[in-house]
């Protein structure tokens, strides 16, 4: 076989799995081990993504939201929803996904460091934010302070509830979570995310914005944020785009001029700003 | 509570920590100190609404009752928050039920009170409008991400 | 090398010797066939098979083979195929998958396999400049598509400049022709001018030097060159369309709320022609198979288009359902955000978009209606 070949990147790796964990009842995480190719060991950033690949069924782009130091057990977080993700909810321990990757750019995590950091995730959109957090803990004193803002549909949709929990008792994080709606066993904050900033007082110079949720929630954060003081150059976001090669060649993710998938999937807000703002981008 | 430390107390709040002296006596002779235990309601839906509160400790939970799907909270006000705007508008009735969420300290403002004070020094009543338009403006934009319920399921 | 080299001429009878020696090479020679009433791209045996004195009349919605008066190979623009379909492949399997107990085999699809060594006669400049935009396209910096480079690496090129523009050419427009300048092995120049038939030669490449020196010909004369010159000029003054393509993405980012988008959209019935006849667009999607059995599976990709109703659909919504979202994409994205992408615009004027929409969107209109109603 022609070595060219070998790397085209096209071509799935299997890759065992170690683990799955249901988060809600249609979200599940795949633990997955990814075979080393020539004794060189999966090593991704926070932000990347994956393409999974089920077998004969097909792929899915899907982020990943593990700690980049544990190389052994990649999570990809899935919410079922089509024929791929249905697929691979079936699989368990032992069973074999296809892997390429990882694809994309990554959060800004090492260009700012000293900076205040501000997550504000909404619903599965804490997925490509979780690898950001454990990168910060891992260099805790390097950063200023830290803000998780997290928004789901009702309490049963929190995604990482355990960590959730250990986090808000940590005294170098401000987590603050809320729901959209519950009944009344929730105790928690409920309202959508961008309320959450009422709570919270933000250093504007001194703040990066990570945030990550469906379209929407995002474009009304950034306002939030905007209303706030945060210079627009300091808010990035995660697109979320069709894709089918996750290199750039297909041309399903084009955002404007932008392939979301090189070029992204997270993108200062700058960047994409003039197209964010538009519909049918 | 002694009137010097109420004043020290709501000078601190967000919502008045900018408001002139003069004003800030207006909206004290209006005041008094109110607590309800966890689990009990400061006011339900469709009674009048005599007041709004800053919540001070605890939070509140709003509700609706919407018939089979059983009691539905929609907002929760924490403290340094604005509770209640129904007092400022004609019917002045509550549009939800607000339960306690954990025993709640709060201050409450007699909205009769407020109401006649806005009419007789229009600054201040403008002044109070201008605050309350922009808690509507939250509200208003908040409800509106609510209602496009972003996470749905497919 | 091309200034360096002196120009050739090549008696017009010597045509077929030039396909024998490409052969010889171990090339496989396509060329323009007539092939039920059209023009299309195919494997040339020899000369006889070109569409010698035949010519095309396009306008929009309009192709037609016509005779000519005379008996040129090449008196014709380009039909609907494009050269792309010989380098990105419309159909290709990705790989092979076998199911192994709990684990599976991928085993990849060797582009050797698949890759003729393709000798192209008679690309036309805005073909070569298409290649050229592709070459940029399946190699973006970060990627390479490993069977587009392995084609284009066995491929041989012999551009036929244009001595006659057809209705809806705009090479002159967006700077691609009528004549080519690099990127070719061999570029013609078809002179009829009485009984003389010859075609003026420059040689692009080492490969294209080899090839010419396995066959008679001359050094071309002065005279001869300029009446090639004064014919490829000629070509340059008949275009049939036109697009100024003045600060053209800066007026289209501009206008991305422009009305006329809603207009097109009217028209358009999204059938994606325009994306299989253009030479440039490159879109693919996947495809995944398995047998009856469940234990053999391969993966396919082929051409799409973001014409099509799903192009941009991920479960839990459509990011562009309708069609003016479709055509307004397809059109900034040619005209406009490829010039970000890939620093040369998609567009090369060969204009087939306009040719082979069924209901005569011409995209030469269109930018003209976006900038005169520009904001």
């Amino acid at each position: 076989m022609n070595s060219e070949v070998c790397i085209d990147p096209m071509i799935p790796l299997p890759a065992r799995i170690q683990r799955v964990v249901w988060e809600t009842d249609d979200t599940f995480t795949l633990l997955v081990e990814p075979k080393s190719e020539n004794g060189k060991r999966f090593q991704f950033s926070p932000g990347q993504f994956n393409m999974l690949y089920a077998f004969g069924i097909g792929e899915s782009a899907i982020s990943i939201s593990s700690d980049p130091l544990k190389q052994n057990a990649i999570a990809h977080t899935i919410h079922r929803l089509g024929f791929v993700t249905s697929e691979l909810s079936r699989l368990r321990r032992g069973n074999f996904i296809g892997l390429r990757g990882p694809f994309g750019n990554g959060w800004p995590v090492d260009r700012v460091k000293g900076m205040d950091i501000c997550i504000v995730a909404g619903g599965i959109g804490i997925a490509p934010l979780r690898p950001v957090l454990y990168s910060i803990f891992h260099n805790r004193k390097e950063y200023g302070r830290i803000f998780l803002l997290y928004g789901a549909r009702t309490p049963l949709d929190l995604l990482y509830r355990v960590e959730l929990e250990q986090w808000s008792k940590l005294s170098d994080i401000n987590v603050l979570v809320t729901v959209d709606h519950s009944d009344s066993s929730w105790k928690g904050h409920i309202g959508v995310v961008t309320n959450l900033f009422s709570y919270i007082t933000l250093n504007t110079l001194h703040t990066i914005a990570m945030v990550c949720g469906p379209e929407i929630m995002m474009k009304f954060t950034i306002r939030e944020l905007q209303q706030r003081g945060i210079p627009l150059e300091q808010i990035y976001l995660s697109l979320e785009r069709n894709m089918k090669c996750g290199i750039g060649l297909c041309g399903h993710c084009q955002f404007g001029p932008k392939f979301v998938c090189k070029d992204g999937p997270v993108f200062a807000y700058t960047q994409v700003s003039h197209f964010f703002e538009k519909r049918e981008i | 509570m002694r009137t010097r430390d109420l004043t020290e107390i709501l000078r601190h709040h967000p919502f008045i920590s900018d408001l002139s002296d003069h004003y800030l006596q207006t909206l004290l002779s209006c005041v008094t100190n109110v607590r309800f235990k966890e689990g009990s309601y400061l006011f339900r839906e469709g009674e009048e609404a005599g007041s709004f509160y800053l919540i001070r400790t605890g939070r509140v939970a709003l509700e609706i009752h919407a018939g089979e799907r059983g009691t539905i909270r929609v907002q929760t006000i924490s403290p340094g928050e604005v509770l209640g705007w129904s007092w400022l508008i004609s019917p002045y009735r509550w549009q939800f039920d607000a339960c306690a969420v954990g025993d709640v300290r709060a201050f409450a403002f007699d909205g009769k009170c407020l109401r006649t004070k806005c009419e007789t020094d229009h600054d201040f009543g403008y002044e109070m409008l201008r605050r309350f338009s922009h808690i509507l403006e939250q509200h208003l934009k908040a409800t509106r991400l609510q209602l496009l319920d972003v996470y749905k399921r497919q | 090398m091309t200034s360096r080299q002196p120009t050739l001429k090549l008696k017009s009878q010597q045509l077929n010797t030039l396909i024998n020696v490409i052969k010889q090479r171990g090339y496989t020679p396509v060329g323009p066939v007539v092939r039920e009433g059209s023009l299309i791209y195919d494997r040339l045996n020899s000369a006889d098979e070109l569409p010698r004195g035949w010519t095309d009349e396009q306008d929009a919605a309009t192709f037609r083979l016509k005779r000519r008066s005379d008996n040129a190979y090449f008196g014709y623009n380009v039909g609907q195929h494009s050269w792309k379909q010989f380098l990105f492949l419309p159909k290709v399997k990705l790989f092979t998958s076998i199911k192994k107990g709990k684990t599976f085999e991928v085993i990849p699809n060797s582009p050797h396999e698949i890759v003729q060594n393709y000798a192209f006669i008679g690309v036309r400049p805005c073909d070569l400049q298409a290649i050229k935009v592709q070459d940029l396209v399946f190699n973006n910096g970060q990627f390479t598509d490993p069977l587009y480079k392995t084609i284009r690496k066995k491929n041989f090129i012999a551009v036929v400049n244009c001595t006659q523009a057809g209705g809806t050419c705009f090479c002159v427009s967006m700077s691609s022709g009528p004549r080519a300048y690099r990127g070719f092995d061999l570029a013609m120049t078809e002179v009829l001018s009485g009984d003389d038939h010859f075609f003026t030669v420059e040689v692009g490449s080492k490969s294209g030097a080899e090839v010419m020196s396995e066959i008679p010909h001359d050094i071309a004369d002065q005279t001869q060159i300029e009446t090639a010159d004064k014919l490829v000029e000629r070509a340059a003054r008949q275009m049939g369309r036109s697009m100024d393509v003045k600060d053209i993405k800066e007026i289209l980012y501009a206008n991305l709320e422009n009305k006329s988008w809603d207009d097109v959209a009217n028209r358009c019935l999204t059938c994606a022609n325009c994306v299989m006849v253009c030479p440039t667009c490159f879109c693919s999607t996947v495809e995944d198979i398995t047998d009856v059995t469940g234990e053999h599976a391969e993966r396919w990709r082929r051409w799409d288009s973001c014409f099509t109703m799903d192009f941009a659909k991920v479960f839990g919504g459509n990011f562009r359902p309708s069609s003016k979202g479709r055509y307004r994409q397809w059109m900034t994205h040619k005209l406009a955000t490829w010039i970000d992408q890939f620093g040369t615009s998609g567009c090369v004027g060969c204009g087939r978009c306009i040719t082979w929409c069924p209901v005569r969107i011409d995209i030469t209109e269109e930018m003209r209606t976006i900038r005169s109603g520009a904001r």
